[in-house]
C-alpha cells in the first residue's frame, strides 16, 4: 500500500472532468443535461479539494466539500422545481427557449 | 493502488463522456450515477471515508434519484432534443480542449511549486499525516470552527424548501 499516486494525475483527472462538464453545458440543449453537467463540474472541484486536504494535511477542505455538497443539493432542488415549472408552462426542455423569463 | 486509481479514473472519465453524449436522458443519469460512484471510490482511495459515504448517499442517492424521478414523472425520455449546428459543437469542443490545456499549463508549469504551493512537489499518500480518526475531527471542526456556516446552510435549506413549495404550488394553480 506504499505505492504513490502523483498529484499531477489527480490534477489532470479533475481538470478533465471539469472540462467535460463545460463541454456538456455548451453543446447540450436539454436543461436537465445542463444541470447534470454542472453537478459534474462541482464533483471535479470536490475531488481536487479532497486531494488538497490530503496534501496539506488539513481537514478544512473536506469541510468545504461538505458545504459544496449542501449547496449542490439545494441548487438541484430549486433548479429542478424551476425546470418543471417552465416545462409545464411551455412544454419545452430546450435551453434556447428559456431566454424569456416573463411568464 | 496505482492500478486502482487508473481503473477508477478511466471509469469516471468514460462515464462523464457518456453523460454528455447519450441521447436519452435516463442513460445520462445512470452514467452520471456511475461517475459519482467512481468519485466516491477516489475519496476512499484518498482515505476520506466520510466524504465517500456522503457522496454515495447525497449525490448518488438523493440528487440523482430526484433527477430520475423528474424524468420519469414528466415523461421526458421521449422528447426529442433539437441538435445544435455542427459548427457550434465543433467550436464548443475546441473551446473546452483549449480550457483543458490552459488549465493544465497554468496549474503545472506557470506556478512554481516551491514558491507558491507544495501541491505539485509532493505525492499524495506518502506525505499525509492526517489524524487517525478523521471523522471525529471533522465533526469537531464542523461544530466549532465552522458552526456559523453550518447553521447558515440550514437556513439555506429552509429557503430552498420554501422556494420549491412556492414554485410547485404556483404551477398547480396555473395549470
Amino acid at each position: 500500500m506504499k505505492a504513490v499516486i502523483p498529484n499531477q494525475w489527480y490534477l489532470l483527472l479533475s481538470i478533465a472532468l471539469f472540462c467535460i462538464g463545460v463541454c456538456g453545458v455548451l453543446i447540450r440543449r436539454n436543461a436537465l443535461i445542463v444541470l447534470m453537467a454542472i453537478e459534474l463540474m462541482l464533483n471535479a472541484v470536490n475531488l481536487l479539494l479532497v486531494v488538497s486536504s490530503r496534501v496539506h494535511s488539513d481537514l478544512s477542505p473536506q469541510v468545504f466539500v461538505f458545504f459544496i455538497m449542501i449547496v449542490a443539493a439545494a441548487e438541484v432542488a430549486v433548479g429542478l422545481a424551476l425546470f418543471t415549472m417552465i416545462y409545464r408552462h411551455t412544454g419545452y426542455t430546450d435551453t434556447d427557449t428559456f431566454s424569456e423569463l416573463k411568464g | 493502488m496505482i492500478w486502482l486509481f487508473l481503473i477508477l479514473s478511466a471509469i469516471s472519465i468514460l462515464s462523464a463522456l457518456f453523460v454528455i453524449f447519450f441521447k436519452n436522458p435516463v442513460y445520462s443519469i445512470l452514467s452520471l450515477i456511475l461517475c459519482f460512484f467512481s468519485i466516491a471510490g477516489h475519496f476512499l482511495l484518498l482515505q476520506s471515508e466520510f466524504l465517500a459515504a456522503i457522496q454515495v448517499i447525497v449525490y448518488a442517492g438523493a440528487i440523482m434519484v430526484l433527477f430520475l424521478f423528474i424524468i420519469m414523472l414528466m415523461n421526458l425520455s421521449r422528447t426529442t432534443e433539437p441538435k445544435r449546428p455542427f459548427s457550434f459543437v465543433l467550436i464548443s469542443v475546441v473551446t473546452s480542449f483549449l480550457l483543458f490545456g490552459s488549465l493544465v499549463l497554468s496549474l503545472t508549469t506557470l506556478i512554481k511549486p516551491s514558491t507558491f504551493c507544495p501541491f505539485l512537489s509532493q505525492s499524495v499518500i506518502a506525505q499525509s499525516n492526517l489524524p487517525k480518526n478523521p471523522i471525529s475531527v471533522l465533526g469537531t471542526m464542523l461544530f466549532n470552527d465552522y458552526l456559523f456556516p453550518f447553521e447558515f446552510s440550514s437556513l439555506l435549506f429552509l429557503a430552498a424548501l420554501v422556494g420549491v413549495v412556492v414554485l410547485s404550488k404556483k404551477t398547480k394553480e396555473n395549470s
